[in-house]
């Protein structure tokens, strides 16, 4: 009975939102190895950005994610306004840094819920998406949808957040600051909790740097990084907040920078309001006519780190090259490093702790033989197979 | 012979406990989404999940492992949690049957759905099936020499009788167990014995949805999933029972009587629900810790306690 076995987690498994195979080689219940195969969400975002004018770009990389939609529109605004070389109105940027804040916000929640769902909580899964609401109604409020709010624009945003409805955001956020501490207070202080998450999938600070993570991932092995501080946009240097870390590098230490980054955000939110008080309404936005012909880089902390988007213009009203990275996809790799050596239940929860966002991350598709495990194709012959398909299916209508 | 055949299945067995049960768990529901600001579903859902799978859903076999095993499985399950629940039912209801309940019995029919659960479950031939059931044999070990520690210090308050009707009776002259020291020791330890037994959070690594996605029950479904929900609402109703048998003086049927009885069970079945709604699920090595370590110390304790006489 030395033989290995493979538990699958995935493709479509209730551990997971999102299609994607986890193979855990075990002995008995300690994972040995583990094996992902990614690839079931790809959607050919970066080549159908260069089919779209820079304003519908916005609208498409708002889409590669549902959770963090802001972070992708706002990455690609920075790296859009070097190349234009534009400097945005202050109001705009307060308003750019509350929509990223309350994101993160809502995003954190989404996690803390998940994260109790994936432990049997139920309960902190409930309440957490629970108090997720109101800002999800805040984000209607501001901009019309709960998620992907279409507010980024190169040189500002598209709508302004009114000073009537300023009153408003504060109260949310009373609440919300309300209901965190509970949550924090639950978390923090159950026994229990500590006996699942301590201890349990520890990525070492060597670790962190080896595999390159980011966000609060990296921030709870001790890593000290967070763009919005270290290259500073938007709003960021106008107000005062700190980066949050903590040095245990387990599954309760990114739970604990998670919510305690939500108080930040709430910190930053309060700020940006004042500022906004401060500025006339309106002025949310410098027309930019010509994109000149260049390379920009722009990024963004996007809720679970580093959100990195490249784009190359040749003058024309599209993008020539568009290059995402997605903070999942360093932060996947360290699964190689947390969940070897753990049990099944540990491996779990650890493949959880970094928040993987399979959406944002999936850039390509390979195909295996079941048998032999041999690669079959490469992405040349996955076009060809596509294009005869199509034509079959052309032929038969 | 018709008298034992109706206890046996009309009442106060297998008809009564299934239908008692299912409402309970419709309960159990309800209370879990209130807890979680949730609707929750109708009270009778578990009736509904019941008669839909048992009837309308296919039953699919696993391609590989041994298919009679695999639902026989279930039938024995049904089966011992029918027959604990009438030995535990006649006596708690009074019904004076020819034979005369007895705790060693109970103990070991209790047992019977948790091995049948395993059995299954390694029949299935599913590598996630036999993880689920190799963490359920580990609870097993665990919590079960718990229980059998609970029913030794039950039998010494008893006066040294294994029978249940000695249990209530000796319990109704005198004072409920749960009255003493040494009793609520044993009633918090048996409370976890039977929140395990039902494999119900905090013990609920052999499911363990997020996990290994419903691990001993992976491969049920269609009637032979019937079953095992079947076995599961029993034993929601018949494991409370004996809590009440063993510590809260059993029930009796008549007056106001009625009202006190119903009230002990939903105590018990309430804090069922809390204890499930408030806690996350254990690993299985921190729960062969919890039972064998810390409950065991635990029921030692109130067996000296109640040897001295608290």
């Amino acid at each position: 009975m030395n033989e290995k076995k493979v538990i699958p987690i995935g493709p479509y498994h209730p551990l997971q939102e999102e299609p994607e195979l986890f193979k855990l080689y075990c002995e008995g219940e300690i994972v040995k190895d583990v094996k992902w195969e990614t690839g079931y969400n790809h959607r050919g975002i970066e080549k159908l950005s260069e089919s779209k004018s820079f304003d519908q770009s916005f609208f498409l990389v708002e889409r590669i994610c549902g959770i963090c939609s802001t972070s992708h529109p706002f990455a690609f605004a920075n790296a859009m306004e070097e190349i234009a070389d534009v400097e945005v109105p202050d109001r705009a940027k307060y308003i750019r840094s509350i929509i990223g804040e309350l994101e993160r916000i809502h995003s954190h929640l989404l996690w803390v819920g998940l994260a109790g769902h994936f432990l049997g909580y139920d309960t902190v899964f409930m309440w957490a998406w629970k108090y997720r609401e109101p800002v999800l109604d805040l984000f209607e409020m501001i901009s019309g949808n709960r998620n992907s709010y279409a507010m980024f624009k190169i040189g500002g945003v598209r709508r302004d957040i009114e000073n009537a409805k300023i009153a408003k955001i504060r109260g949310v956020l009373d609440l919300v600051k309300k209901k965190t501490d509970l949550l924090t207070g639950a978390i923090m202080d159950d026994p229990v909790i500590h006996a699942r998450t301590k201890g349990v999938g520890i990525l070492s600070k060597q670790d962190i740097m080896d595999y390159c993570a980011v966000g609060p991932t990296a921030r709870a092995s001790g890593v000290d990084i967070d763009v919005r501080r270290d290259d500073p946009h938007a709003a960021y240097p106008l107000v005062d907040w700190k980066v949050i870390t903590a040095q245990g590098g387990d599954v309760f230490a990114k739970a604990e920078v998670r919510l305690l980054e939500m108080y930040e955000s709430i910190k930053i939110i309060d700020q940006c309001l004042k500022g906004l008080e401060k500025e006339k309404e309106g002025k949310i936005e410098v027309v930019v006519k010509n994109i000149p012909a260049g390379i920009g880089t722009g990024h963004y902390e996007a809720p679970r780190g580093e959100v990195f988007h490249f784009v190359k213009t040749i003058g024309t009203n599209s993008p020539a090259r568009h290059k995402i990275r997605a903070p999942s996809y360093v932060n996947i790799a360290t699964f190689k490093k947390s969940c070897v050596g753990q049990t099944i239940s540990d491996a779990a929860i650890s493949l959880a702790a970094v928040d993987p966002c399979y959406c944002c991350t999936e850039r390509m598709a390979a195909v295996y033989d079941y048998g032999s495990g041999e690669r079959m194709m490469n992405g040349i012959e996955l076009v060809e197979k596509s294009k005869r398909r199509t034509e079959e299916i052309r032929r038969n209508y | 012979m018709v008298a034992d055949l109706f206890y046996y299945f009309i009442y106060p067995g297998f008809l009564f406990t299934a239908v008692v049960g299912g409402l309970i768990a419709g309960v159990d529901r309800k209370i879990t989404a209130r807890v979680q600001f949730r609707k929750g579903p109708p009270v009778l859902q578990p009736f509904y999940d019941f008669f839909k799978l048992l009837l309308v859903k296919e039953t699919i076999l696993p391609a590989k492992g041994s298919k009679i095993t695999f639902l026989l499985a279930p039938v024995f399950a049904v089966f011992g949690a029918s027959a604990s629940a009438v030995l535990i039912m006649l006596p708690l209801l009074g019904i004076d049957a020819g034979f005369r309940g007895d705790v060693i019995v109970v103990f070991y029919l209790l047992t019977i759905p948790s091995l049948s659960y395993i059995i299954g479950a390694l029949a299935s031939g599913n590598p996630l099936a036999a993880i689920g059931g190799s963490r359920e044999m580990k609870l097993i070990v665990s919590y079960e020499f718990t229980f059998i520690l609970i029913i030794a210090g039950i039998i010494l308050k008893a006066e040294s009788s294994t029978s249940l009707y000695r249990i209530i009776e000796v319990q109704q002259t005198g004072n409920a167990f749960i009255g003493t020291a040494s009793g609520v020791l044993l009633f918090i330890a048996a409370m976890f014995c039977i929140q395990a037994k039902l494999g119900l959070v905090p013990f609920d690594m052999g499911e363990a949805e997020t996990e290994i996605g419903g691990g001993a029950f992976i491969e049920y479904s269609g009637s032979a999933y019937a079953l095992i929900k079947l076995t599961k609402y029993m034993l929601f109703f018949t494991l409370p029972a004996l809590i009440i048998l063993f510590f809260m003086g059993g029930v009796q049927l008549t007056g106001i009587h009625i009202l006190w009885s119903a009230l002990k069970l939903i105590a018990v079945i309430l804090l069922i629900t809390l204890i499930r709604n408030t806690n996350p699920r254990l690993k299985t090595g921190q729960a062969m810790r919890f039972f064998l370590i810390w409950m065991n110390l635990f029921v030692i304790v109130a067996i000296v306690l109640s040897y001295l006489g608290y």
